[in-house]
């Protein structure tokens, strides 16, 4: 599938993060991306995606979709099948890694391990043959940006992983390089540090401006970081957008489900107009909420969040005009802040969620009741 | 000391059977050797043990020698060439060979060692009719080609080991921060397996200073090594100088034996 239409449609924003961005980032464009291993699919099929300077682009996705083969692309550690990978108009797809001029954050932090913290970060000026004065000053520069100063004499093994993360990100960004390539940078840290660092790292994009390219598998990671993601699925892409585009207007049930909960209801080969008929409901369908994507005329679902799904027990308290559907509350789970309702929807009794108030205690398990929600907040997506 | 730091490690007690027996077995290993040192430092003509007296005649006999002291100039000039190419050579497999998969990766690495299976007097025959041919017999380059190839497979083991714990994407990210592979490998890889060059370097000398098959048949008037030289003495004069210069032999491929453990113990204390 190839997005670049899809791109002009819907325009990424303008950085909203970085309003006061001292520089702007490289603009980096793959067209047609692929790669082949010789194996049943190719890793990477055709992928053409446009990353606008300065902007935080995830590539998110489950093990095995690409996700990762795709960055390794854009660093040169792979080599393409076929397509184009260019940085700023200029074409990078058959230049070296080290001569890509990108910077790389990866998992394991990859710091080397003979090197001081200060000799580490100073590695790719000393490459670059910076005088030893300067590679000084921007050293400690970098070192106080990524908040770790003073510890520029210990080597990488005195230092937590959350430190030691901090040094590889000061040592891909002191070079001043035309984007930022982050592989899971965020894997092997525990919850809290996690948090930290993501903070971290939204915080640096927005003082260096410069171009962010950061993979995960980890969709909540994805939303909190991203000025857009793009969704890998089976080597291609699914969807690019915003975070929000992408939580609330999915074009496809994979989208839908990948990100968030989702109540799902297949409607087969049932067309899709006005109306569409689930089982022994009929609900009305606002065509604002039909995804713009060809195969929800073959074979549409209707998407519901739970946190769009209220549940009455009896029908009188169902406002008109909303879309219902008969429910059996299976179990109730207490989150703290919200409750969430399990329900055995319709005769196949299929799962379905709804989000309740913390504080509403109405229900038990086994009431009968009616579960419904606005036709605006439902979206008609291809399965 | 040693006790706080087995608790340390959380090893248990060793008891004190298993130090008998490891004490035993390594008096069974080191007393021949030791044998010979006392020996040297006799004054009598004829080998005795334990000597009766203390001298330095043997040693003073080594040492003024000028057969001796060039055969011992040839083994050191041979072992250190010998081991510079061998070091070279195997480093450059091993690294070679790490990044390579499958059958032809264990066919190669077979091929590389097999040096360390076949019998010395197999080896030294076939040098020695292989460069009879080549006219490399009695010359310096000869024993140095000869010596260099049995010691490639001693480096290639300790460097493919240093490598096992060698984490590969550091030379991703050396790529990305702007460094050539040649330059990853000298900033990067070297450094971090230089412990394993180091040893597999000092196996290479040794292997050579003492190698006395193929030095016998490459022997000329002109070029002979320590080994031969004492072999010689021992079969023809049987001179106790060779107890002296066994002693020095001794004592000086323990100490470069040591060399890689020194440098080993001076980076945990950094």
């Amino acid at each position: 599938m190839t997005i670049s239409s899809k791109e002009s449609a819907t325009a990424p924003p303008a950085s909203p993060s970085s309003p006061t961005a001292p520089r702007q980032g490289t603009q980096i464009r793959l067209s047609g991306v692929t790669k082949d291993y010789g194996l049943a699919a190719p890793a990477v099929d055709a992928v053409s995606l446009t990353i606008q300077p300065g902007e935080f682009m995830t590539l998110l996705g489950p093990s095995g979709s690409g996700k990762t083969t795709t960055l390794n692309l854009i660093a040169g550690f792979e080599t393409l099948t076929s397509g184009t990978i260019a940085l700023d108009g200029a074409d990078v797809g058959t230049l070296p890694p080290h001569k890509r001029n990108l910077g790389m954050l990866f998992q394991n932090y990859a710091l080397f391990p003979h090197m001081t913290v200060a000799q580490n970060v100073a590695y790719p000026l000393r490459e670059r043959r910076v005088p030893k004065a300067e590679i000084a000053r921007r050293v400690a520069e970098v070192l106080e940006l990524v908040q770790l100063p003073g510890r520029d004499q210990n080597y990488p093994a005195q230092l937590s992983g959350g430190q030691q993360q901090r040094v590889a990100l000061a040592r891909a960004i002191v070079f001043d390089p035309a984007a930022l390539l982050l592989d899971e940078p965020l894997g092997a840290l525990d919850r809290n540090l996690r948090g930290a660092l993501q903070m971290e790292i939204r915080r640096i994009h927005r003082e260096v401006g410069s171009t962010f390219v950061f993979v995960t598998h980890d969709q909540e990671e994805a939303m909190n970081l991203s000025d857009r993601i793009a969704l890998f699925n089976s080597g291609h892409i699914e969807q690019v957008g915003t975070p929000e585009e992408l939580y609330r207007r999915p074009d496809t049930l994979f989208t839908a489900r990948f990100l968030g909960d989702s109540n799902v209801f297949d409607l087969g080969g049932s067309p899709v107009g006005a109306k569409a008929s689930w089982e022994d409901s009929t609900w009305t369908i606002d065509p604002a909420t039909i995804a713009g994507h060809p195969g929800v005329r073959s074979h549409g679902a209707v998407v519901v969040r739970p946190e769009d799904v209220q549940i009455s027990r009896d029908l009188q308290t169902v406002p008109a005009g909303a879309n219902a559907v008969r429910a059996t509350v299976r179990d109730l789970e207490y989150m703290g802040s919200y409750r969430t309702v399990m329900l055995d929807v319709g005769q196949a009794r299929q799962l379905g969620r709804a989000r309740i108030d913390a504080l509403d205690a109405a229900f038990a398990v086994g009431d009968e009741v009616t579960a419904w929600w606005k036709p605006e907040r439902q979206r008609v997506v291809a399965v | 000391m040693t006790a706080a730091r087995r608790r340390d490690r959380g090893v248990d007690p060793i008891p004190w059977w298993l130090i008998a027996l490891g004490a035993l077995v390594a008096l069974y290993f080191i007393l021949p050797t030791l044998i010979v040192i006392p020996l040297s430092f006799s004054s009598a003509s004829a080998f005795e043990f334990p000597p009766k007296d203390f001298s330095l005649r043997w040693y003073e006999n080594f040492f003024t020698d000028p057969v001796w002291l060039t055969s011992l100039g040839n083994s050191f000039l041979v072992a250190v060439l010998a081991a510079l190419i061998a070091t070279v050579v195997g480093t450059a497999a091993a690294v070679g060979l790490n990044r390579l998969t499958g059958r032809l990766a264990g066919f190669l690495r077979t091929l590389l060692m097999i040096s360390m299976v076949t019998p010395a007097i197999v080896v030294a025959v076939a040098v020695y009719i292989s460069f009879l041919q080549w006219h490399l017999t009695g010359s310096l380059l000869g024993y140095v080609l000869a010596h260099a190839a049995l010691g490639v497979p001693f480096v290639l083991v300790s460097v493919t080991a240093a490598l096992g714990g060698f984490d590969a994407t550091l030379l991703r990210a050396s790529a990305s921060l702007g460094a050539s592979p040649l330059r990853s490998f000298v900033r990067v890889t070297m450094p971090l397996i230089s412990r394993g060059v180091i040893t597999g370097a000092v196996f290479a000398f040794v292997t050579s200073f003492d190698e006395v098959v193929i030095a016998l048949f490459l022997r000329s008037p002109t070029f002979q090594t320590l080994p031969v030289q004492m072999y010689n003495s021992v079969t023809f004069e049987l001179d106790p100088t060779i107890s002296a210069s066994s002693s020095l032999v001794v004592v000086a491929v323990t100490i470069i034996f040591l060399v890689p453990l020194l440098i080993g113990s001076r980076k945990k204390t950094r």
